[in-house]
């Protein structure tokens, strides 16, 4: 994991800045895909404040930025505006395996009203945009959340 | 270079090009299937707000709609259970059946794509396709160059059955492979980003929407102007979210529908770059274009067969150019023997030479004519026996021979002699053995014997050529060369007729039993092939090893194995098998003689034959099943008493297999030669040949160059000429 450069580009995409000091903590996603029959997933982790207006991008599993228009709540959210996404790229994910990754988030960013969305899709199958959405709460770490299409469980831990 | 070139390749990638081609294959098949499974929509289309509005009014939670470049319709929703997908149909928005896309096609596709092995299998299997479009365009390249030039590439191949499967084959497959490959490498280059495929932005989401109420599906005006035939996909809007809208895709771009106004909002045309890259990704799977993968998909299925018949063709001409036993050093050798070989059978019978030389005590040394050395210090003659390539051009092994030639400056004290190999049907017949015979008497060399021609590898000329070899060098020579090692099957005689005892030219037809072939036999390779009028039967008399071929006038269907024969005075064989009786046998096997047939198709055919040349005509009419016009000239000496086949021709003619017989006898009254009642006949004969018929002759040397004048003549105000025709494969000729 670049770490270093996790943390640069979360530095500019995570807009909430406390003045001078920025407070994070790693926290782990985990996302369980189910076996639904079709090729390699692409996902995106995002979030969005209550209203749903866009904050940052967490993660997106899936290299060829041709098939990130099939993320369409990300798409829409972020305006298609996604420069900064180049340090937190990795591979798509199979039917049936895990994504694990381990993103700082803010820590002003839980117990806010923030929500994190998971869009999902795969060649040849519908899109998903929000497959998952939970709110990001202290509460809610480590509590499984089952999603609408592709995923199966997803967990957040701090 | 070419050939080596082609040969290498395709052993280095021949496994992952398998299964690269049988994978190809079957998935090529798939959208024919699928095509096959879908309901058309109604004959005068259908708009996609109205089916959409029916979709929805059967299926409640209906989020997407995507329409399948088969035509399929699928209808994507939240059903009771979870995600569910349908099949509906166009007309009704009636769900059909569960959509699940083929897990065997998904599986075999992303074999295809990568062998499993993600971005790594797929450079390889894009590696794979260059290398297959080379060896089609190498192998092009050798069949061109074989045929004598691109003008003639699509004529009808010639050469043994495995030279002209391969090459027939690749005739075929040429275009379709190219096609494959090249869309293949395009997708390829398109997946690693290295060729750009239209913008990966599509159009901005529009800013929110006023608010109010949602109009009803069937009253959205934007999507009422669209057919269903252009539509790929609509998303529907969330129903949890006022703010969302319609995201449709059809043939010519991409956009976003307000469901309160029922406009079109935000619009982007398809780029050029996309287009074309749909455009070849339809090509190269089929989708959408069921027939084009169709197609392809057998072309691609010509590979497995292209390799293992390019590998019989390699692996025998290996065989051949293995070193030959004996073989004494150019020093040394008082004989050398140069050989120019494009296929490998010249280097057979210079084997035989070689051997039958050494027996008789001498050192022999033989090489590659483009391995010809400065100079053989103790040689006392030199043997070249050479074929010719294509169009009258050097054979692979001795294509630098002439130039090596100038580059020796005084001719030795050798003497030396040509012997030409090939094929009389070929026009340039020996041309490259007359070119080295005449660049040789130049240089003022001095000949041991003049040039010598073998039409097609026969063992008795090659036989006869020892002969006079023996005659010459004043030793006995016998070349018994034998070129496969068929093994031969005893054959009984049912039947016998003989005619000419009265004019002195004794003939009889005999017929043999057909051998059993049983199953198994055919399996090891030892059972009789299937064989047709127009092959030969090669007879082996006992206790010798060169076979007489004798021209086959019956075909495997007609269950019997029937030749004519002539009594030659003195001849072993021809006595041999006149002096059987119903009940006997003989050991022989059969040679097949493709060449030698009435082509494909209904043109009429002219059959001209005399004496023992009715033999394979009468098979050809036999086998006239189709009652394509055949005419028959036939010459002999007295009716009542050489009249081959007389009964049965009366039948044929009645039959229809037989549209006219033209016979003419030389010992009676008002009697000729075949040539004279060809010349009679001349308009009848302009007018058909006009009419694009083959002309089919056989018999002896002698009436077979009267024939060929006369044609020549009477064919001058045609423009055409017997070896015009004869490029065209519309004059052939068996000559004994």
């Amino acid at each position: 994991m670049r770490s270093k450069t996790l943390l640069a580009g979360l530095a500019m995409t995570t807009a909430l800045t406390v003045p001078g000091l920025v407070m994070a903590r790693p926290v782990t996603l985990t996302a369980t895909l189910k076996n639904y029959g079709g090729n390699g997933a692409y996902l995106a982790l995002y979030v969005t404040d209550a209203s749903g207006a866009y904050k940052s991008t967490l993660w997106v599993a899936g290299p060829k930025s041709k098939y990130h228009s099939h993320l369409s709540g990300w798409q829409r959210a972020s305006g298609g505006n996604v420069a900064g996404i180049n340090g937190i790229t990795g591979a798509s994910v199979g039917a049936g395996r895990t994504l694990k990754v381990t993103v700082d988030l803010a820590d002003a960013l839980f117990d806010a009203g923030y929500k994190l969305h998971i869009d999902v899709a795969a060649e040849d199958m519908r899109d998903s945009p929000s497959d998952v959405v939970v709110p990001l709460t202290a509460a809610g770490a480590g509590r499984p959340v089952a999603g609408r299409s592709y995923i199966q469980t997803f967990t957040y831990g701090l | 270079m070419l050939r080596w070139l082609h040969k290498v390749l395709a052993l280095s990638v021949v496994i992952p090009l398998m299964a690269l081609v049988v994978s190809g294959s079957v998935l090529s098949v798939m959208p024919a299937l699928d095509r096959a499974g879908t309901i058309s929509p109604p004959a005068d289309g259908i708009s996609v707000a109205e089916l959409a509005a029916r979709t929805a009014a059967i299926l409640p939670g209906v989020e997407q709609i995507k329409r399948l470049p088969s035509g399929k319709v699928v209808a994507f929703y939240a059903g009771t259970d979870g995600p569910a997908a349908n099949v509906v149909d166009p007309s009704s928005g009636e769900p059909v059946s569960t959509y699940a896309p083929s897990a065997f096609e998904r599986w075999m596709t992303n074999f295809h794509r990568s062998f499993f092995l993600g971005d790594g299998g797929r450079m390889v299997a894009g590696a794979v396709a260059l290398a297959l479009l080379v060896l089609t365009l190498s192998g092009v390249q050798m069949t061109a160059r074989r045929m004598g030039g691109w003008a003639r590439f699509l004529d009808r191949s010639r050469g043994h059955a495995m030279e002209r499967l391969h090459a027939d084959l690749g005739q075929l497959a040429t275009l379709g492979l190219i096609v494959s490959t090249l869309t293949a490498l395009f997708l390829s280059l398109t997946t690693f980003g290295l060729i750009p495929d239209g913008p990966s932005q599509g159009p901005a989401f529009p800013t929110m929407a006023q608010g109010g109420r949602a109009l009803p599906v069937a009253r959205i005006d934007a999507l009422r102007g669209i057919d269903l035939g252009q539509l790929r996909q609509l998303t529907f809007p969330n129903p949890a979210d006022p703010t969302d809208f319609f995201r449709l895709t059809t043939a010519n771009g991409e956009g976003y529908v307000d469901p309160m106004s029922g406009e079109l909002l935000a619009w982007q045309d398809h780029a050029i770059g996309r287009q074309i890259y749909e455009f070849i990704y339809r090509m190269h799977t089929g989708r959408g274009l069921w027939w084009v993968g169709v197609l392809l998909g057998l072309s691609a299925l010509g590979v497995p067969v292209l390799g293992v018949s390019g590998t019989a063709l390699w692996w025998r001409r290996r065989r051949a150019n293995e070193p030959i036993a004996a073989n004494v050093p150019a020093r040394t050798a008082d004989t050398v023997i140069l050989v120019g070989s494009e296929g490998g059978s010249t280097w057979e019978f210079a084997r035989t030479l070689h051997a039958a030389l050494s027996a008789n005590g001498h050192m022999v040394h033989t090489v590659a004519m483009n391995g010809f050395a400065r100079s053989y210090p103790a040689a006392k003659r030199m043997f070249l026996l050479t074929a010719t390539h294509g169009d009258g051009t050097a054979p692979a092994s001795a294509a630098a021979f002439l130039e090596r030639l100038d580059e020796i400056g005084a001719s030795p004290t050798s003497r030396f002699a040509v012997l030409g190999f090939g094929d009389r049907q070929f026009p340039q017949f020996c041309r490259f053995a007359r070119d080295v015979d005449a660049a040789l008497t130049r240089r003022g060399w001095t000949s041991l014997l003049p040039l010598e021609t073998i039409d097609r590898q026969s063992p008795e000329e090659f036989a006869r050529w020892g002969e006079a070899l023996s005659t010459v060098m004043g030793e006995d020579l016998v070349l018994a060369h034998v070129p496969e090692r068929p093994r031969t099957r005893a054959l009984t005689l049912i039947d016998r007729i003989d005619y000419g005892t009265e004019v002195q030219a004794p003939t009889c037809v005999l017929r043999f039993a057909l051998p059993a072939r049983s199953l198994l036999a055919r399996l090891a390779g030892r059972g009789w092939p299937h064989f047709s009028a127009g092959d030969l039967l090669a007879v082996v008399p006992p206790g010798e090893t060169v076979p007489r071929y004798y021209s086959l006038a019956s075909s495997a269907r007609d269950a019997f194995v029937e030749i004519c024969v002539r009594k030659h005075p003195g001849g072993r064989c021809s006595g041999l098998l006149h002096g059987l009786r119903p009940g006997d046998r003989i050991e022989a096997f059969v040679k097949a003689n493709p060449s030698f047939r009435p082509a494909q198709g209904r043109k009429p055919v002219i059959l001209i034959g005399a004496g023992t040349g009715i033999g394979p005509l009468a098979g050809f009419i036999r086998a006239n099943d189709g009652r394509r016009p055949l005419y028959l000239y036939f010459g002999a000496r007295d009716p009542e008493s050489d009249f081959l086949y007389r009964r049965e021709i009366q039948g044929w003619v009645d039959d229809r297999r037989l549209t006219s017989l033209s016979s003419v006898f030389s010992r009676v009254k008002d009697g000729g030669y075949v040539q004279d009642r060809l010349r009679t006949d001349s308009d009848c004969l302009r007018t058909l040949v006009g009419a694009g018929a083959q002309i089919l002759v056989c018999g002896g040397r002698e009436m077979a160059a009267g024939v060929k004048e006369t044609l020549g003549e009477l064919l001058v105000p045609t423009g055409l000429t017997p070896d015009l025709l004869k490029q065209e494969g519309r004059y052939l000729e068996d000559v004994y």
